[in-house]
């Protein structure tokens, strides 16, 4: 089974990089207002339980993709073709 | 009777880089330095301490500090911690505490986004740790830093706590190179027996290199460790 997790940064927590990218935008003559930066993380999971693949997705999502502290997360489980 | 070479552990996580300088200047201390691999699961018989180095584990994939908390050896420096044993975590170290949520908080980039390497001026906010016993109260440390990811943060709450609690042993003096909240250079745990510290102490031993002060943190961990092993045996 595959899935999707989205990482962002939790609102009120700094992004310095985010910060950088809106800079640059704004440079080159955008009107941009924020930017903020996450990451994603495709994974392909060997079960084809949908329950058994959140639970796993889930788990790790918390324990080591994001770190809930300063990220939330998504996690997108995708249909079996 | 006490012993005279306190044993302190410094791990090797894949990629670690700072271990034999960790290693090297806590024997200056006149501790028993020894080196644990990343792959054992317990720490050597009669640990009185240990130290996470520095360097950048597994690559700093996904977040610095991220992948080396679920190295088998952190299964037992997680133990070591919660039964009061002393962990110190310099730099790359402090990330892994962090992520090992041993301390509160985690460190992300650097407001300048760059890899910062040169002295920082310190100032000590509390002596009362086994980390800076050998400190006085507000005295001004040089000692190095080198990190990308150095810039301490958590959210309000967390940060509240900080400073409330008197977490907070180490600040930035002066400039604040990397954008930390309060100018965090270092915490402790509520317990006081685990401090992070971006700035590398171990890098600070001697005068002929630009300064001695990390000795001041370094032989305070020795102190500590060898009281403690004292009672270990």
């Amino acid at each position: 089974m595959k899935a999707t997790v989205l990482v962002r940064p939790k609102a009120g927590i700094k992004d310095p990089q985010g910060e950088a990218v809106k800079g640059s935008l704004k440079k080159s003559g955008l009107d941009i207002v924020s930017v903020r930066i996450g990451r994603v993380v495709d994974v392909e999971l060997e079960t084809s339980d949908r329950e058994k693949a959140l639970a796993e997705l889930e788990q790790m999502s918390h324990d080591l993709l994001a770190n809930p502290l300063i990220e939330s997360y998504e996690i997108e489980l995708l249909e079996e073709a | 009777m006490t012993p005279e070479r306190p044993k302190i552990a410094v791990v090797t996580f894949l990629g670690s880089l700072d271990d034999h300088d960790a290693a090297w200047a806590l024997a200056a201390m006149d501790a028993e330095a020894q080196l644990v691999w990343h792959a054992e699961t317990e720490l050597p018989r009669g640990t009185a301490a240990v130290v996470l180095p520095g360097g950048f584990s597994y690559g700093d994939y996904l977040r610095g500090g991220a992948i080396a908390r679920f190295a088998p050896i952190m299964d037992a420096v997680i133990e070591f911690a919660a039964a009061g044993g002393l962990v110190l975590g310099i730099c790359n170290g402090f990330q892994i505490l962090c992520e090992a949520r041993l301390l509160p908080g985690v460190l992300i980039r650097n407001a300048s986004l760059s890899f910062i390497c040169r002295d920082a001026m310190l100032r000590v906010e509390r002596t009362d740790t086994p980390f800076t016993s050998r400190c006085e109260q507000g005295q001004r440390l040089r000692i190095p830093i080198k990190h990308g990811y150095g810039n301490f943060t958590g959210d309000d709450e967390l940060l509240a706590e900080l400073e409330q609690k008197h977490q907070i042993v180490l600040r930035y003096h002066g400039d604040n190179p990397n954008g930390s909240a309060f100018q965090i250079a270092g915490v402790v745990n509520e317990n006081g027996n685990v401090m992070g510290m971006m700035p590398h102490p171990e890098h600070a031993v001697d005068r002929l290199l630009g300064s001695a002060d990390g000795t001041l943190i370094l032989a305070s961990l020795a102190d500590a460790a060898r009281e403690r092993s004292a009672t270990l045996v």
